[in-house]
């Protein structure tokens, strides 16, 4: 019983030190990459990724160790999962629309146009009976 | 079937994460959980039209592929945030032509492409045929483009069939 | 044992916010900015875990969805409000 406990309570340990060396690692990276779009790999991953396993720490601490049944962790971890990718996007957008204010662009360069007959859609509207567009035909 | 449940899924997903929410197994909640499971996508219907055709077989393996992916991927970005200087890095724009085309499936595929190895979701296409994707350290665009559309979109288009 | 990880992961999150807040300061772009302020709201979900995890009682994880949730909305906000406040259609 008592090897069980402690085990459990190595797996949490290893667990909270891992998501706390990511969640440092991640804003790292948001201060010493060069510009927008490659700061945005940092937080949108390392971050999220060290916040997950900070939150399955503390699932498996408060199961094992304490005894309690919380799944509130697995809730958050999950949202953060899901809201991360829009976030990022979202980010993105602004600075694609900044580009075209006269923003210099990172190390990248602006992106190349998709294609002749069409713009990215942060310039353009959906073209009509594309995935992306609720307008009446 | 159609005209009570529009969306099974997500009608179960919200049982579950009501349950979740409320962090207690009993009679009651479950109860409450499926008259929200139920209500509410009836409700929302008008929003969401169509339902898209899910094997949740092949999606849950892939839920467990992506999220193998997320991990080896944060090493993987992680490596570079700590030990390639700015001068040796070389980001790069990539634009992948879509073959998936529902917006759920789009979505999917953007989403997983934002989590996994040094890549960003930026925009899409006004046509919807195109994703612009932004990646970290791309040495070799193409190889990345047929990398990402072999490992993940090949698989979406078995998940949406 | 679980104190030590504790408190090298407090220090750790400590050490993010600052870098956050050094971004936050500096800029130079306001997608910077919009970027530090959401890591920021992740590093502080971050630390109200810990501090469920170190006064060992479960009530706090309800702050932590709640900040989820509305930081997730404020990032989006500014972003819509950066994307439709000035229009180049």
């Amino acid at each position: 019983m008592t090897g069980d406990f402690a085990f459990a309570e190595l797996l949490a340990s290893a667990l909270i030190v891992l998501g706390g060396a990511f969640a440092l690692i991640g804003s790292w990276g948001l201060v010493r990459l060069p510009s927008l779009m490659e700061r945005l790999h940092g937080p949108t991953k390392a971050s999220t990724l060290g916040l997950g396993g900070m939150l399955l720490g503390s699932v498996v601490f408060f199961q094992l160790v304490e005894g309690t049944w919380t799944t509130h962790e697995l809730l958050v971890s999950v949202f953060l999962f899901v809201t991360a990718p829009i976030a990022a996007n979202m980010i993105a957008k602004v600075h694609l629309h900044q580009l075209k204010l006269g923003k210099t662009p990172g190390p990248a360069g602006p992106p190349a146009e998709p294609g002749p007959d069409s713009l990215w859609a942060t310039y353009e509207a959906p073209h009509k009976g594309t995935p992306g567009c609720f307008a009446e035909d | 079937m159609n005209r009570f449940i529009p969306h099974p899924g997500l009608s179960v997903m919200l049982v579950i994460m009501w349950m979740v929410m409320v962090n207690d197994l009993t009679f009651g909640t479950l109860f409450l959980g499926l008259i929200v499971g139920i209500f509410l996508p009836l409700f929302t219907a008008a929003y969401w039209p169509g339902r898209p055709k899910v094997n949740f077989a092949v999606g849950f393996a892939y839920i467990a592929l992506v999220l193998w992916d997320i991990i080896v991927a944060n090493f993987e970005v992680a490596a570079i945030i700590l030990f390639k200087p700015n001068h040796k890095l070389q980001p790069a724009w990539l634009s992948i032509p879509l073959d998936l085309d529902t917006p759920e499936a789009i979505t999917v595929f953007a989403g997983t492409i934002s989590l996994t190895p040094g890549t960003v979701s930026a925009d899409v296409s006004a046509c919807g045929t195109w994703l612009l994707v932004h990646a970290l350290h791309a040495p070799d665009p193409a190889a990345e483009v047929a990398r990402v559309k072999q490992r993940y979109e090949a698989r979406l288009k078995r998940v949406f069939a | 044992m679980i104190g030590y990880a504790l408190a090298f992961a407090f220090v750790a999150l400590a050490a993010a916010l600052a870098m956050n807040l050094w971004r936050l300061l500096r800029g130079p772009g306001v997608g910077d900015r919009i970027l530090a302020l959401d890591t920021m709201v992740i590093n502080a979900i971050g630390m109200i875990v810990l501090a469920g995890i170190a006064d060992g009682d479960g009530t706090s994880f309800e702050a932590a969805m709640l900040l989820a949730m509305v930081g997730f909305v404020g990032t989006v906000a500014y972003c819509k409000f950066l994307l439709r406040g000035d229009i180049i259609e």
